[in-house]
């Protein structure tokens, strides 16, 4: 059953990768693409201002009905059919193994093959089934699932519908690898297969410019990330001499106090190591300093946004802290870190938020401030907790993001809420849905959220010591950062006398039946994930009977009963921030729309920060990007140019020039001349053999 | 004064240089390239011819009879040449022939 639920994505991504090659050989017998071919990537981009540029006259007659110019590929039906059809088998039974696994606590770990067998390293492919694991595999299947089925509506008139396919669908397996895996190898395997696939997604309209810079630019930050994380394991390599997660885990105790020797000093070896791993967490999760990628992710298609990033890849980074719990808990240090860093986030992405007018940008920055939530859970050591959250937020982010994605394609490709507003009745039923996503996240009483978020604060709010009292303000102040933001995004969008000009709003219909199942689906997870699981991931003999020794706790790791303990005041804070956010967004955009442009006016300042997200872009621009840009120029120019090819090979060719010029400058082609030359020649020739045989 | 061998090579030397520097100096036509050779053979000759009979020996005047010969061949055949090449290039000026300038 595992190796099915891991291995039909990839069998689905075969097929498709296989009919996008047939399709496109057949479409381009001479392997050129007729002239009319770019416009595709036109057709559906969501942004179209971006290829302005580029492709004008196109963008004016690219709505809804002007069909794409070019027919889909073949066998696209067929691509999306089996696709979708194993992937909801693979969710199917992923279902099951939750339950199999979860509830009567059958752990397995299935060898596959032996991958690398060198010396003391030993790698394998195993699968390694726990209850980390099975939720996991619920979360990433049966998103994915949804994702793929709605993406034949979203995606109806992309003619490179089965390469899409593919991408997903391979994203799918690579992420299943990551999280089913029983090694740090096989991880990261499964972890660059995800950076792939997000790589290959974001730029998936890659005719865009907008879309390939995105691409590289999440590629290039999580390699920044990937470095740390395979240092980390390089680090785990060195200390315990494996890679296997049993044998290091059972050797992480006889780590505590080491020290490692870096640069001339030494430092706590745990401590190093889990902070490096952290790292590669913080780029695949986008947290704070590492966080610039994910807005500009949204570039992709919206059902990437949706599936990678917001509710599958993007937690890779939770999973792993949580996974790899063995290790951190023995770190203090490293934990605070991680606590700190994800207040940070939670706190910083929520106040961009806030002043967003991308529709999926202010969800983008809501996904990057609740990751961060996830990390404070991971890092005061409530890892269940943060699992619970990463379970629902998956549920209702990817709702988020779908039904943003339907505003979308009833709007014709508009993301800037300030041309929307008043399509409450339009689209009645995205609406609604929007709504319950937006409960959710805002953690309305009973929702998902109100279970998952309440219970980080509450986590916060019960460890000791300074990292967690700053990570428990943080957390609800962003809280209701969190519930204003969710609400302006519902008002601007669906509330008030619409914004979008007549033609557009006149034409603003309903999306196909295959995007509202998936929204119905995420939904009702979105309402009834948080009390039906709530007792398994929050209390502790829940915690105890699910994940088992998948989850590690200090002996001293008693937050889940002190949790129950606090103050009533801490339980209720997070409800009353939510409200209040609810009530300023409602008096802010609903009884007086015209104070949020007053307000933005009154400090220019603080609004021109969080517009330009705390200037992250530009520092980085500033900080890195350009030095780099120097550096690669003077290496370029002085470094290849002038030292390498000026006396390499270009000076020496430029040598040789230099004396057969003067060569050919004799050939004047004068008869003359070559005679006289022989004469000389012959003159010379008599003198010598004269002057030999009279000194001779 | 009676005319000795030294005044037949001078007379040689004197033909020869004129036919070499006929050769470096011609700036107009081929033809007098052609005529300063026949000029250099001709020198050639009378040095044969006067050692001939100055050493009493026959071969060299059999020999100068050869360069006559030969001579005679060469200026045809170099008049030929110079035909057809005023056919193709309208042209026999010295000046004007460099194709194999580099």
């Amino acid at each position: 059953m595992y190796q099915a639920i891991v291995f039909l994505p990839l069998i689905g991504c075969l097929i498709a990768a296989a009919i996008a090659l047939f399709g496109a050989r057949m479409r381009y017998p001479g392997g050129e693409p007729p002239a009319g071919a770019e416009n595709h990537a036109f057709d559906h981009g969501p942004h179209h201002r971006a290829p302005a540029a580029a492709g004008g006259g196109v963008i004016q007659a690219s709505h809804i009905e002007a069909e794409s110019f070019e027919p889909a590929a073949i066998g696209s039906k067929a691509a999306e059919l089996i696709t979708t059809g194993l992937l909801l088998v693979s969710a199917l039974l992923s279902w099951v193994a939750f339950v199999y696994v979860g509830y009567y606590g059958h752990d397995a770990r299935v060898p596959l093959y032996t991958w690398i067998a060198a010396g003391e390293l030993r790698v394998d492919w195993a699968l390694r089934i726990d209850g980390l694991t099975a939720v996991m595999l619920v979360v990433v299947n049966s998103v994915s699932a949804l994702v793929h089925l709605y993406s034949i509506g979203y995606m109806r008139e992309d003619p490179y519908r089965p390469r899409f396919f593919g991408y997903l669908s391979f994203f799918t397996f690579a992420m299943l690898m990551l999280v089913t895996a029983d090694n740090f190898v096989q991880m990261f395997f499964g972890w660059e297969g995800v950076g792939l696939a997000s790589y290959l997604l974001i730029g998936f309209w890659y005719l865009r410019p907008a879309a390939n810079a995105a691409a590289i630019k999440a590629f290039l930050v999580n390699r920044i990330g990937d470095f740390g994380f395979a240092l980390g394991i390089f680090a785990v390599f060195a200390l315990t001499g494996a890679v296997g997660f049993e044998t290091v885990f059972a050797s992480a105790k006889s780590l505590v106090g080491q020290t490692i020797h870096i640069l001339g000093r030494n430092y706590d070896a745990l401590t190093v190591t889990c902070l490096l791993l952290f790292m590669g967490a913080m780029g695949k999760s986008a947290q704070f300093l590492l966080h610039t990628w994910l807005p500009d992710a949204m570039e992709g298609p919206t059902p990437v946004s949706a599936l990678i990033h917001a509710a599958t890849m993007v937690t890779a980074g939770v999973f792993m802290v949580a996974r790899l719990s063995p290790l951190f808990e023995l770190a203090p240090t490293a934990l605070a870190f991680v606590t700190f860093i994800g207040a940070t986030t939670a706190f910083f992405a929520a106040t961009v938020g806030l002043v967003q007018n991308d529709i999926k940008r202010v969800v983008a920055y809501s996904t990057c401030s609740q990751l961060g939530y996830m990390f404070v859970a991971m890092g005061v050591g409530a890892y269940s907790i943060g699992m619970f959250h990463l379970f629902t937020h998956a549920a209702f982010k990817a709702l988020l993001f779908l039904g943003s994605g339907s505003v979308i394609t009833a709007m014709h490709h508009e993301q800037d809420m300030r041309k929307m507003g008043g399509l409450k009745n339009k689209i009645p039923f995205t609406y609604w849905m929007m709504v319950i996503g937006t409960l959710a996240l805002t953690g309305f009483p009973f929702t998902a959220g109100y279970f998952s978020k309440d219970a980080i604060i509450e986590a916060a709010g019960s460890a000791t010591g300074a990292v967690a009292e700053y990570a428990f303000w943080l957390t609800v102040i962003a809280a209701a950062l969190t519930s204003f933001y969710s609400w302006r995004l519902v008002f601007m969008t669906f509330h008030g006398k619409t914004r979008a000009d007549h033609h557009t709003y006149a034409h603003a219909h309903e999306s196909p039946l295959t995007m509202l199942v998936p929204l119905a689906a995420l939904a009702l997870g979105a309402i009834v994930l948080g009390f039906v699981f709530g007792e398994v991931f929050t209390r502790d003999h829940g915690v105890e009977a699910f994940f088992r020794e998948s989850l590690f706790s200090a002996s001293g790791n008693k937050i889940l009963e002190e949790m129950h303990h606090l103050p009533l005041w801490v339980g209720w804070i997070p409800t009353v921030m939510m409200a209040a956010g609810f009530l300023v967004a409602y008096w802010f955009y609903i009884v007086n729309p015209a104070l949020p442009a007053a307000l933005a006016r009154q400090n220019e300042l603080l609004y021109r920060f969080l517009l330009n997200k705390w200037y992250f872009d530009e520092l980085y621009d500033f900080v890195f990007v350009r030095p780099a840009k120097r550096l690669g120029r003077f290496l370029w120019k002085q470094g290849d140019g002038w030292l390498i090819d000026g006396f390499g090979p270009d000076g020496v060719s430029a040598r040789v020039i230099d004396v057969t010029q003067r060569a050919v400058r004799l050939q004047t082609g004068y008869l003359y001349h070559y005679a006289f030359v022989m004469l000389i020649g012959v003159a010379a020739l008599i003198t010598w053999f004269l002057m030999r045989g009279i000194v001779g | 004064m009676t005319i000795g061998l030294s005044h037949y090579l001078t007379v040689g030397a004197i033909l020869f240089t004129l036919g070499i520097f006929g050769i470096f100096l011609n700036r107009k036509n081929v033809i007098v390239i052609l005529m300063s050779i026949e000029l250099i053979l001709l020198a050639v000759n009378i040095n044969l011819v006067a050692f001939s009979a100055f050493l009493g020996d026959i071969v060299g005047q059999v020999y100068a009879l050869i360069v006559l010969t030969v001579a005679a061949a060469e200026a045809a055949i170099g008049l030929a040449i110079l035909v057809v090449f005023y056919r193709i290039r309208g042209s026999i000026a010295v000046e004007d022939i460099n194709l194999m300038k580099g």
